[in-house]
């Protein structure tokens, strides 16, 4: 039977034998060895693409966790500064009604001592006194009896003298 | 010293063109054997210039081709195995680039069109595109083959050839077959039987792209004042544009149906009703 176009059936045949084996040798020899590569590194970009996500998330977990503390730290430094302003505060306020209260002893001793000072100052002056006076006294009272006992002596003599006279 | 050898070498070039052109003005075409009737009509019949195939029986010379492209592409095919493939780098270079792309490209096509089953048609179409591909550049070479009848020819491109054509057209529609069967069983078949014109007008349109190129060719070689200058553009219109856009079509095509017909169909809503009765 003719066939138009002189088509054969065998050449038919014989070009899909030959289209067989080389879309086979193509396939073993080229098309899966190259897209067995291309899918392992497709497959390595993959895995080192995840791992670098994966750091990133724990990076951003560790910046979050970082800020967080740090908020956490800034309130805890304004706490600690309003307490240590307060205890400072207080502290000072010891200190100065210390050193009121040392001040106010200080000043109680002091007039404390120059009161005894003026008191021993005035006792002192008080008995100098008394024993200048007293000195005085025993010097006045000393001539007078010296010259009272002259003069009577001196009397007595003239006395005598009169009589005698 | 550069400049001087480079007018040397345009010297040297230009005086063997004007040699080559007056031997062959003058030597003549060495007795036409055939008028251009008859070439044109034997490109398209092959009833004249067939070749032997081992003494086992008279082929077309485009059968002839096809097992001669074969053979250089498995050849190559080897050798990059053997050679190249267990170098190949994560930063690949040029020729590691280039395969990679070929094989990406027939990959993605396969992948794009047919995303629920697309390994095997992704082997299928890169061996088409590049039996296609290479097979149509293969004309360019020239390469020479005696005919029974002692004529010395160079060998056409093999889907110049209407059964090569319609080998690779009604493979590819086979192909989209097993697609529909894997993907939907018998109703897969149906899917494909739908579109009964698809292998002839696969194969025909193979061989007519491929074919108005060779009979181009064919016409514009049998004058030798045709020979000069216009192969150039005519090799470029006709083969190589015609590798590119035949390699697409077809790959496109075969893909394109396959995706359609291998697509699972959406399961009915009674299954689904009672799918939720059960759930």
């Amino acid at each position: 039977m003719n066939i138009p176009l002189n088509i054969d059936w065998q050449q038919i045949l014989l070009h899909l034998l030959n289209f067989a084996i080389l879309a086979g040798g193509l396939y073993f020899l080229l098309y899966a060895p190259v897209k067995k590569f291309m899918d392992k590194r497709e497959a390595h970009y993959a895995s080192l693409a995840e791992e670098a996500n994966k750091k990133l998330a724990s990076a951003e977990e560790l910046v979050k966790e970082r800020k967080a503390q740090l908020s956490s730290v800034d309130e805890e430094i304004k706490e600690k500064k309003t307490k240590a302003q307060l205890e400072t505060d207080a502290a000072v306020k010891q200190q100065l009604d210390e050193v009121q209260a040392q001040a106010d002893r200080i000043l109680a001793d002091a007039k404390a001592a120059a009161s005894r000072e003026h008191d021993r100052m005035m006792n002192n002056a008080k008995r100098e006194l008394s024993n200048m006076v007293l000195n005085s006294a025993k010097e006045a009272m000393n001539s007078t009896s010296a010259d009272a006992y002259d003069q009577f002596l001196n009397l007595a003599e003239g006395g005598n003298a009169h009589d005698g006279a | 010293m550069n400049k001087k050898k480079k007018t040397v070498g345009i010297i040297v070039w230009f005086a063997a063109v004007i040699v080559l052109l007056v031997l062959s003005l003058v030597t003549g075409s060495g007795g036409k054997s055939e008028t251009i009737q008859e070439a044109m009509r034997d490109a398209v019949l092959h009833e004249d210039n067939r070749i032997s195939l081992f003494g086992l029986k008279d082929v077309n010379p485009a059968l002839i081709s096809a097992m001669v492209v074969t053979v250089i592409l498995l050849v190559a095919a080897a050798l990059i195995r053997i050679f190249v493939i267990p170098r190949f780098k994560y930063v690949p270079g040029k020729f590691q680039m280039l395969l990679e792309q070929v094989v990406g490209l027939f990959d993605n096509l396969a992948k794009s069109n047919s995303p629920w089953r697309h390994g095997f048609l992704g082997a299928y179409v890169f061996g088409a595109g590049v039996y296609i591909f290479v097979g149509t550049l293969f004309e360019l070479f020239g390469i020479q083959a005696v005919t029974t009848s002692g004529r010395s020819i160079a060998l056409p491109a093999p889907l110049s050839d209407v059964n090569a054509a319609i080998a690779l057209g009604c493979l590819s529609y086979l192909v989209i077959m097993s697609g529909g069967i894997a993907g939907n069983g018998v109703k897969g078949i149906g899917n494909t039987l739908k579109e009964f014109s698809l292998p002839i007008s696969m194969s025909f349109r193979l061989f007519g792209a491929l074919l108005s190129g060779l009979l181009v060719t064919e016409l514009i070689y049998y004058y030798i004042n045709l020979s000069f200058v216009l192969p150039v553009a005519v090799a470029v219109m006709f083969t190589l544009l015609h590798a590119l856009i035949q390699t697409y079509v077809l790959t496109m095509l075969t893909a394109l149906y396959y995706g359609e017909v291998s697509e699972p169909a959406p399961k009915k809503a009674k299954k689904a009703k009672k799918a939720a009765k059960a759930a």
